[in-house]
């Protein structure tokens, strides 16, 4: 059950963050998803970035859709607010919470029924005005907890444990953002933490929509040979184009990398993204390079991860509108109510 | 008591006019009637139009009252035809000892003859050609010449025109001496042509001062705007668009700053009415006054989010400006026809607080009331307005404001209070009635809950434990029985009488009347208007201390009748409806007349 907290007995030598918490004050409840699901693996990482970016956990807003994904907040940082909302439709809550309060750190969960097919819709748009969150999929090709039927992510020939094949051609959650024109567009493995932890921070970092497209198998309805989103298929096929490592702005100069061959991104809140091309061509600030790269691998069967396009000029949601820096929830009564001298003045209009 | 008698006079006819659409003829019709209220004299306006952008027929309906009656009489006295498909339509609807004004430019003398009315001509579109130049001010000042001749018919004084046209035309001055010249056009024929004035005109009353003249969408979007709203999601739907619109207006000029030209609120244009009802939905949590106009096809979308809102209690504000249903039915008329669906919007044990305003003045107050209720409640509250008073001109008393309002923000436990807590439980009713303290994300890390739609229990915790269940959704029964006691009153006029009216929202007009007229007949009845679901203890001491009640309401099922059987012990023959669902509002006659054929069958039987 999800609501039995684990003992938080603190682990000797269990070392503190810049803030003083351990990585146990980022945990949430005890999962209750089948063991080996990829999508605890991804709350694993999820805990880990906060954690080591500093950030107090009661400051993050998590918020998810339904399915055995969107389960997942109830599990990390169980000391900040959640809301497990309705099939689909988390963007749009994520929206409303973000146009009331700007300072807090949004993550929103989501599968890939819950958003390519039921909340297609409130994906796009919530990218389309890049709202000022982290956005990750985890993605299993199956809708899990309505026990196994394809998704819209599904691939051509993956079959369902049943039997059935699935002959549609699958939505690719990265290449639709990147059409619609998302500002951070990753991809990632949930059983490869050391690409993935540094993904969630640069995510966190972006100052908009950062969608992360994480494949996630599901061990009960999709983890066999002929599926494209097991495990095994997904370790052979995997091709990490891009490494990943992040920066926090407090410690800027890490010699670990060569840098003839990182490209250093720059992030808004002053934090860097290094980007390690494996590919010589590799540009993640060009969307056409992203586009014919991502094609050219697929072609090959590879599945591209990393960081694959960022956008940091697009302006996010609440600088577009030109909203208060001021959260609107801390804006006192006294600065909204225009009074009643005021209303008369307006009245004098329709008299 | 004066009781508005059945052959027209001094203040006291109706005025329509027929047009096409797209021609420029609203603003025609408002100086008309903006022009007879500033003379003092009561008057209301009832816009029936296409759901089509151009071309298509639209007629503007004036009622003057010295009495003050609002609502539609059903008569027709002057006719002003100005389209030509619709003159047979509009001859056949005038009443008897009536006027039809039409351009007699293209005479249509043997089409428009009936004996018992007065045609009159006027050449409207000949003078506008050989007087202007521009083919544009042609056609819209055509209009303003037909303003010109009822000018001289019912003589109105020029000077508050001329007034009126200076203040809507402040911006472009130029534009006030063509508008001038039109006005004399049409004055001037009229005086030369015909006898003036017509027996049926105006004369100059002082019963509107105190009063404004404004529709009930821009009056709600200054509720939102004083309740201290900030964030508003909306999908455009007639006839809930201008609401937005207005309160965006308003934003624009109140809520910036003029040096950072930072905004102090948020308006989300959303994909979709799901999309819009789940940004309110986070806002509230979040702690923001969040709210969304819609219409009945937007209520339909919203279905599932409005029960996840009820069961995981977060306050969310829904304007309903009804109209015609079902499906797309009739986007540019009227009904009251969402009463059922809001009041148990979405699947499961589902049930609302809804407010029915019933003129603009209401769409105000109870807008404000609204936040203040979902916020206390921790609940959506919807506002039922419609389109007949959403989008048409009103007149009411001054909106006035009490500076000492401050808004009621519920039991939210803010960081100080958190802090003195052992453990904070979502779910836990402390004092019993039924409403529980949150706290808003981002407070404190001991404040924090999990909010979900699936089953909980009073520690807001994961539960699928039959009584744990059963606890939570009985304690959302007692919070409706303290929303009873929250919730506005209704408006009750009399008590002596064996027989009642109850009604609902913009019925309000036409059942006044209706009981003056009824009461020079010998049928005295009390009136009792609801202005809020649930319905309280002064409804059914009503129903109860009436031998027969007669529900006077706008749609087809007896939606309101059948909610109040529902909520109510009342027997099912105590309640007989009286019902207008044509998409038209309400005229006193279909009160009347339901009233007396019941009553009549009743002695029959
Ligand atoms: C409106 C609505 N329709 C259908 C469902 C049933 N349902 C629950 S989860 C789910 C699919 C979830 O799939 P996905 O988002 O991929 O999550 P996963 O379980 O695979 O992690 C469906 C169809 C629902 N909860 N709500
Ligand atoms: S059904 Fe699949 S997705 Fe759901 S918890 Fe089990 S393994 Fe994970
Ligand atoms: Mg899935």
């Amino acid at each position: 059950m999800s609501y039995i907290s684990k003992p938080k007995v603190g682990k000797l030598g269990l070392k503190p963050n810049g803030i003083g918490l351990t990585l146990r004050d980022y945990e949430g409840g005890m999962s209750t998803l089948c063991a080996g699901c990829g999508h605890d693996s991804i709350t694993a990482a999820l805990i880990q970035a906060y954690f080591e970016m500093d950030i107090p956990p009661h400051r993050v807003a998590k918020v998810s859709g339904i399915g055995c994904s969107s389960k997942t907040p109830a599990y990390f940082l169980s000391s900040a607010h959640g809301l497990n909302s309705v099939h689909g439709r988390m963007p749009s809550v994520v929206t409303g919470a973000c146009a009331a309060n700007r300072d807090l750190y949004y993550v929103g969960v989501s599968g890939d029924g819950d958003s390519l097919s039921i909340g297609m819709g409130q994906f796009a748009h919530a990218m389309r005005r890049n709202l000022n969150m982290v956005y990750v999929i985890e993605n299993n090709g199956v809708y899990g907890l309505t026990k196994g039927q394809f998704s819209a992510s599904a691939d051509v020939g993956s079959q369902a444990k049943k039997g059935e094949v699935n002959q549609q051609a699958p939505i690719d959650p990265v290449l639709a953002g990147l059409a619609i024109g998302g500002t951070f567009i990753a991809r990632a493995f949930s059983g490869d933490k050391e690409q993935l932890v540094p993904l969630i921070k640069a995510a966190i970092a972006h100052d908009g929509f950062a969608l992360l497209d994480v494949l996630s198998p599901c061990v009960t309805f999709n983890d066999h040979e002929t599926s494209t989103k097991s495990y095994s298929h997904t370790r052979a096929y995997s091709h990490p184009a891009i490494h990943t490592d992040f920066i926090a702005p407090a410690a800027h100069i890490r010699a670990a990398y060569d840098h003839g061959e990182a490209m250093p991104v720059m992030m808004h809140d002053g934090s860097q993204v290094i980007l390690r091309k494996i590919d010589k061509d590799y540009d993640p600030t060009s969307r056409s390079a992203a586009f014919a790269y991502l094609e050219q691998r697929r072609k090959r069967g590879e599945i591209v991860t990393g960081l694959l396009y960022i956008n940091e000029e697009q302006k996010e949601m609440h600088a577009i509108a030109g909203s208060a820096e001021t959260p609107l929830v801390d804006i006192p009564y006294e600065d909204l109510c225009p009074g009643g001298t005021t209303l008369r003045d307006i009245l004098g209009r329709y008299a | 008591m004066s009781v508005s008698s059945s052959t027209p006079g001094v203040n006291d006819f109706v005025i329509k006019l027929a047009n096409v659409n797209g021609t420029g003829s609203a603003s025609a019709n408002g100086l008309l009637m903006k022009a007879i209220f500033r003379m003092g004299i009561p008057v209301s306006g009832k816009n029936f139009f296409p759901s089509n952008i151009q071309g298509l027929p639209t007629w503007y309906e004036i009622r003057v009252s010295g009495d003050g009656h609002l609502c539609r009489s059903g008569r027709v006295d002057i006719m002003v035809a100005m389209n030509a498909q619709t003159y047979a339509q509009d001859l056949a609807e005038l009443s008897s000892g009536g006027y039809l004004i039409y351009d007699s430019t293209w005479p249509r003398a043997r089409q428009l003859s009936r004996d018992d009315v007065q045609v009159l001509g006027i050449p409207l579109a000949k003078l506008c050609n050989e007087h202007f130049d521009n083919v544009r001010s042609r056609i819209l000042l055509k209009n303003v010449a037909y303003v010109g001749a009822l000018a001289a018919l019912l003589e109105l004084d020029l000077e508050v025109i001329r007034g009126l046209l200076a203040e809507t035309f402040a911006s472009k001055p130029k534009l006030i001496e063509p508008n001038m010249q039109a006005i004399a056009l049409g004055f001037d024929y009229a005086r030369e042509n015909f006898e003036c004035p017509l027996p049926m005109r105006c004369e100059a009353m002082d019963k509107t001062s105190g009063n404004v003249m404004i529709d009930g969408n821009t009056a709600a979007a200054l509720g939102c705007l004083y309740a201290g709203a900030t964030v508003g999601a909306w999908y455009p739907i007639t006839p809930s668009t201008s609401l937005m619109d207005a309160f965006k207006t308003f934003c624009e000029r109140y809520r910036k700053n003029e040096e950072s030209g930072e905004r102090n609120y948020c308006i989300v244009q959303a994909e979709d009415e799901l999309a819009a009802i789940g940004m309110v939905i986070g806002a509230g949590w979040c702690g923001a006054r969040a709210f969304t106009p819609t219409s009945g096809p937007g209520i339909s979308l919203m279905s599932e989010f409005i029960g996840f809102a009820y069961y995981t209690e977060i306050p969310a504000v829904i304007f309903d400006v009804q109209r015609v249903g079902p499906s797309t039915g009739m986007p540019t008329r009227t009904q009251q026809c969402d009463i059922m669906t809001c009041a148990y919007a979405s699947h499961g044990d589902t049930r609302h607080v809804l407010l029915f305003p019933a003129n603009p003045r209401e769409c105000f107050e109870l807008a404000v009331q609204a936040f203040d209720l979902a916020e206390r409640l921790q609940t959506p509250v919807f506002v039922l307005s419609d389109l007949d008073i959403g989008m048409n001109d009103w007149m009411c008393p001054l909106l006035t404001w009490d500076e000492s309002y401050r808004p009621d923000r519920g039991k939210v436990l803010d960081k100080e209070a958190v802090e003195k807590l052992e453990a904070f439980y979502r779910y836990m009713d402390v004092d019993g009635d039924g409403i529980c303290a949150r706290t808003l994300p981002g407070t404190h890390p001991r404040g924090a809950y999990f909010v979900r739609g699936s089953g909980h229990n009073n520690f807001g915790r994961y539960t699928e434990d039959a009584g744990e269940y059963q606890e939570v959704v009985d304690r959302l029964l007692t919070k409706f029985d303290t929303a009873a006691e929250l919730v506005p009153a209704p408006v009750q006029i009399g008590d002596a009488n064996e027989i009642g009216i109850i009604s609902i929202g913009s019925c309000d007009g036409a059942v006044l009347e209706a009981t003056e007229r009824l009461s020079a007949q010998g049928i005295n009845v009390d009136y009792l208007r609801v202005l809020a679901f649930p319905f309280g203890k002064a409804v059914t001491d009503f129903i109860d201390s009436h031998a027969r009640i007669f529900v006077v309401e706008q749609n087809r099922d007896a939606q309101l009748k059948n909610l109040l059987l529902m909520e109510t012990e009342t027997p099912r023959e105590k309640l007989v409806s009286v019902l207008n669902y044509s998409g038209l509002p309400m005229d006193c006659r279909c009160v009347i007349e339901g009233v007396t054929a019941a009553l009549k069958q009743g002695a029959a039987a």
